[in-house]
């Protein structure tokens, strides 16, 4: 098998390739905090009644949560802030079909790519 | 640690230039324990959260298990293929480009955004402490990014002994705690059976434990950054596994401890949510010693981390130049101090920038689906190796046991905990594929071109079987 000869990048071609790998970076993680799709999917499970009682805490708990300084008021936000996992299945089946479609494709193009790194490794000798 | 700081060059791909190796064991130890140990002192508990007490120590197992399996896998290919870059390198030899250059990416994020994370950690810990109106985190974490990226820049040896020191301060506090609170009475200081009731244990049932997977990785996340330093170690075939290993039966002790100590000491739900659940235990104990001990050791560990993540960062960085996956520029070793000071410095700013528009838990998701993404991969390498060069074919430093045990448990718990990522964080994990799969198509089609085929492959092996 002939060996390949990779062509010589310029400058001008590495500091491009530079900048698109940093746009890509940014765009990757920034994006989906600018879109609110980071973080935790959840909200807040309303009291009227904000006691220890009712927000299902015992003495021990409510003397530790006034330790820290809470009150049953401050403390209704954290306490009810709850995630309701309801299972999305149009939304998984969109995650999975990316995630297995993802790594489907990096297994069969690093495959193809891996046989030419074989065949000019071993073939030269 | 009496550390000989011996060069030896190394001729991998012809560098004149090349990293030094200059560490043993303990160093090995200090890099992978103090990355991980941060998971400690913040985001383990925000399992919790997801899923109760009970569940947070349910995942505390299970996903240790995970990760003795990556331990296992990762020492034996890592003792057999030492070289920088880790992962990459084995993704390299065993798989393919494409798979090597995204596990770079794997690596890379996991680690920035995992420092991204400590800085915050360090700053908030800092602000919470003084107390003061108006003051921000913004000058605490500038200056931890930017102090750490020096001491990297100035050497890879005087780095690792500053974690052993910072890191061994760090554990040893978690030790103090556990035992300065009595642990083996309830009622006295511990109100476990108080604080975790057959009512509350799990609060969303057994879904909820599936979900708390998500922040169960973080107890344990980044042990497999040992492996960067497989240039940088004197005899990888020894160094490698005992030091992940120790650093992983370390690892599962501090975090049974760590969540002992804070579930006896504080409601689920303020578990769930604090940033600093080891000195909130340390306040909560009464004993001003410990609060301050645990302050201090929060931001040790948060150093210590941000430490090792950056010079495993650069380095998967810096194999990426050197195999002119990206430009070769990133590949240059600092002459006198025989770092990757360009690779460093690249990462410098991304991990500034986003220390000030993330928040912790978003950069600690951030860091974990890169990890787990790079935890599937680890389940089928190890396969493909097994299979390209069966036992007996190529020395290998380590063989781990029970194969391919291992590789199928880490397959499974990788898919349960991209489940449990859907359970809240989906569209992050969906947003964040789609990245990885523009920038593989941008490798394939286009980047690919310049690079050397035949000259990627540089392990002394035979031709692996099948091709």
């Amino acid at each position: 098998m002939s060996r390949y000869t990779p062509p010589e990048q310029g400058k001008a071609g590495q500091i491009f390739d530079i900048v698109v790998v940093v746009v890509a970076i940014f765009v990757a993680l920034w994006l989906p905090l600018k879109l609110g799709l980071a973080g935790a999917a959840k909200s807040i499970d309303a009291l009227d009644a904000k006691t220890w009682e009712a927000l299902g805490q015992n003495p021990t708990m409510a003397s530790i949560w006034e330790k820290l300084g809470y009150t049953p008021e401050t403390a209704h936000d954290i306490i009810q802030n709850r995630f309701h996992y309801i299972i999305d299945w149009p939304t998984l089946i969109i995650m999975a079909a990316v995630l297995i479609g993802y790594f489907v494709f990096l297994f069969r193009a690093s495959d193809r790519e891996y046989r030419d790194v074989i065949n000019e490794k071993f073939d030269d000798k | 640690m009496a550390v000989a700081a011996e060069t030896i060059i190394t001729a991998i791909h012809g560098d004149r230039v090349s990293l030094l190796r200059v560490l043993g064991p303990a160093h090995v130890w200090a890099l992978g324990v103090g990355i991980v140990l941060v998971g400690e002192f913040t985001g383990w508990n925000f399992s919790a959260d997801k899923g109760g007490a009970l569940a947070a120590l349910i995942v505390c197992w299970v996903v240790g298990l995970l990760y003795t399996s990556v331990a296992m896998i990762d020492s034996e290919v890592t003792s057999t293929v030492a070289a920088a870059g880790g992962q990459y390198a084995q993704a390299k030899h065993i798989v393919g480009p494409l798979m090597a250059f995204n596990v770079a990416l794997f690596l890379v994020f996991a680690y920035t955004m995992l420092e991204v994370s400590d800085a915050i950690l360090l700053g908030d810990t800092i602000v919470a402490k003084a107390g003061v109106e108006g003051l921000t985190h913004n000058s605490f974490i500038a200056a931890t990014i930017v102090v750490l990226a020096w001491l990297n820049y100035r050497g890879v040896l005087m780095t690792l002994n500053v974690n052993f020191v910072i890191t061994a301060i760090a554990y040893v506090s978690i030790v103090i705690l556990f035992f300065s609170v009595s642990p083996w009475t309830q009622g006295a200081v511990l109100k476990l059976n108080e604080l975790v009731t057959p009512g509350n244990a799990l609060p969303y049932g057994w879904i909820g434990v599936i979900a708390a997977f998500q922040f169960g990785i973080w107890y344990y996340l980044g042990i497999e950054g040992t492996t960067q330093a497989a240039e940088e170690v004197r005899s990888p075939a020894r160094s490698l596994p005992y030091g992940t290993m120790a650093g992983m039966i370390t690892l599962l002790i501090a975090a049974a401890m760590t969540w002992y100590v804070c579930a006896s000491l504080m409601p689920w739900e303020y578990l769930g949510i604090t940033y600093y659940p080891l000195w909130d235990a340390g306040k909560l104990t009464g004993s001003a010693l410990l609060e301050n001990l645990l302050f201090i050791a929060t931001l040790l560990a948060a150093l210590a981390s941000a430490n090792g993540c950056i010079n495993d960062a650069a380095r998967a960085w810096f194999s990426l130049g050197r195999d002119r996956y990206l430009p070769t520029w990133f590949s240059a070793v600092h002459p006198k101090y025989r770092t990757p000071y360009r690779s460093i410095l690249f990462l410098l700013p991304i991990a500034l920038a986003f220390a000030f528009i993330a928040d912790l838990n978003q950069a600690i998701t951030f860091s974990i689906l890169s990890g787990v993404l790079q935890y599937t991969f680890m389940s089928i390498n190890i396969m493909m190796f097994r299979k390209k060069w069966p036992l007996g074919t190529i020395r290998r430093g380590y063989t781990h046991p029970f194969h391919p045990l291992p590789a199928i448990v880490l397959f499974c718990l990788c898919v349960v905990t991209f489940f449990a990522i859907f359970l809240g964080f989906g569209s992050q994990l969906i947003a964040m594929t789609i990245f990885y799969f523009l920038i593989s198509l941008w490798f394939h089609f286009y980047r690919y071109r310049y690079v050397r085929r035949g000259d990627q492959f540089t392990m002394p092996w035979p031709k692996p079987q099948g091709y």
